[in-house]
C-alpha cells in the first residue's frame, strides 16, 4: 500500500510523534516498544480493544448460530428454490413408484384369483374324469345275488338313479371307477364294466348326499325291489367317509380340441 | 504492552459478554474484521518503516472498516453483495500478504 504509506509518512512528519530514527526498525525495537509502554500507545490500545471486541463477537456469533443465519437473502432464496425443486422431483418419483407398486400388487392378486379358479376347475374335472382318488360322505351298497340274475341294464339303471340323486363319484367293487363313458355289458353272472369283469357280491361306493342316495335305491321299482324279485338282498349303509381310490387313465382326444 | 493487553481484553469481552449484533450488521462484521486486520498489518509495516503515527493509524483503521462495510452495503442494495464482498476480501487479502511480506523483510532481512 504505497499511497497509504506516503500519507502516513506525511502525517507522521506533521505530527512529529515518530521517533527520530533515520529509517527502519528491527524486531528488537518492537520488543523494546512493547516492554516499555508509552503514553502514545493509549490510542493504539483503544483501537485494538474495539477490534478485539469485534473479533470476539464474530467468533461467538459464528459458533452459536447456524450457517444460514448470516447468509444473504439471495443465497437463501436460491437454497429454498433448490430444496423445493428437489422436493417436487422426489414427490413425482414417489407417485410413480406408488403407481408401479399398486399395479404389481393388483397383478399379483388377479394372478392368485385366476390360479385358484383354475385349481378349482382342475379338481372338479379330475374328479369328474376319475383321474384322482376322492373322499367324502356317501353310501356303500352291497348286492348279494346268489341266483346271478342282476343284469347290466339293472346295474346301469341303478347308476343312473344314483346320478339323478346327486352322486358325484361312483366306484364298483373298489376297482372300477364309474365315469361318463363307462359302459356295462356281459351276460348274467359275468357282468363286465369297461372291459373289467365284475365279481360277486357286487359292491357300489357312492359319494354324495347319503339320504338322497339311499332313497334312490330303495324307491318302489328301484334297485332294491328289483334285486329282491330275483331273490337277492341289498344292504345299504350310509357312511360319513367313503374313500374311493380307483382311478382311471385319461383318454387322449384324437379329434376334439378346446374351442 | 498496552496494545496487546487491550487486544486480548477486547477479544475476551466479545466472547464473554456476547454483545447481540443488530441483524443488519451480521453480514458486514466479517468484512469489517478483515478490513481492520488490513489496517493492523499496514500499521505494523509503517512502524517498521519508521513512519508510524497512532492518529493516522486510528483514522485509517476506522475509515478502512467503514469503507469496506459501505462497499458491501452498496453491493447488497444493487444486488451484487456477495460478489462485492468476495472482491473486498480478495483485495484486502492481497494487501495483507503484501504488508506481511514487508514486515517479514524488516524482521528477518529476507
Amino acid at each position: 500500500m504505497p499511497d497509504e504509506s506516503d500519507v502516513e509518512a506525511r502525517h507522521a512528519a506533521d505530527d512529529g510523534s515518530v521517533a527520530g530514527e533515520s529509517h527502519g526498525r528491527s524486531l528488537r525495537d518492537l520488543v523494546r516498544a512493547l516492554t516499555r509502554p508509552s503514553a502514545s500507545q493509549i490510542l493504539l490500545a483503544a483501537v485494538l480493544l474495539v477490534f478485539g471486541v469485534g473479533v470476539g463477537t464474530q467468533l461467538t456469533t459464528k459458533a452459536a448460530d447456524d450457517p444460514y443465519a448470516t447468509a444473504r437473502r439471495a443465497d437463501l432464496i436460491q437454497l429454498l428454490d433448490t430444496a423445493n425443486a428437489e422436493t417436487s422431483r422426489l414427490e413425482t418419483e414417489i407417485e410413480a413408484l406408488k403407481a408401479t407398486r399398486d399395479k404389481l400388487q393388483s397383478g399379483v392378486d388377479s394372478a392368485k384369483v385366476a390360479q385358484t379358479e383354475a385349481q378349482n376347475r382342475l379338481d372338479n374335472l379330475a374328479i369328474l374324469n376319475g383321474t384322482v382318488p376322492a373322499t367324502g360322505p356317501g353310501i356303500r351298497v352291497v348286492i348279494y345275488d346268489p341266483s346271478q340274475k342282476v343284469t347290466a341294464s339293472t346295474l346301469l339303471d341303478a347308476i343312473e338313479e344314483f346320478r339323478d340323486a346327486g352322486a358325484e363319484v361312483i366306484e364298483i367293487n373298489d376297482s372300477i371307477r364309474v365315469v361318463a363313458s363307462t359302459w356295462f355289458g356281459g351276460a348274467n353272472g359275468a357282468l363286465v364294466a369297461d372291459n373289467a369283469a365284475i365279481s360277486l357280491p357286487l359292491v357300489i361306493d357312492v359319494i354324495g348326499e347319503g339320504h338322497a342316495l339311499e332313497e334312490a335305491a330303495r324307491f318302489r321299482g328301484g334297485l332294491v325291489s328289483q334285486v329282491q324279485q330275483f331273490g337277492g338282498t341289498v344292504t345299504i349303509t350310509q357312511e360319513s367317509t367313503v374313500s374311493i381310490t380307483a382311478v382311471r387313465a385319461l383318454p387322449q382326444n384324437r379329434y376334439a380340441r378346446p374351442a | 504492552m498496552f496494545a496487546i493487553l487491550a487486544l486480548l481484553i477486547g477479544i475476551a469481552l466479545g466472547i464473554w459478554l456476547e454483545p447481540s449484533l443488530p441483524t443488519g450488521l451480521t453480514t458486514y462484521l466479517p468484512i469489517m474484521i478483515v478490513a481492520a486486520l488490513d489496517a493492523l498489518f499496514g500499521a505494523l509495516r509503517a512502524w517498521f518503516d519508521g513512519t508510524f503515527s497512532d492518529r493516522v493509524f486510528a483514522v485509517s483503521f476506522f475509515s478502512n472498516v467503514l469503507i469496506a462495510a459501505l462497499i458491501v452495503f452498496i453491493g447488497d442494495q444493487i444486488g451484487v453483495g456477495s460478489q462485492l464482498s468476495t472482491a473486498v476480501v480478495v483485495v484486502l487479502g492481497i494487501r495483507i500478504f503484501t504488508n506481511a511480506a514487508a514486515i517479514r523483510r524488516a524482521i528477518f532481512h529476507a
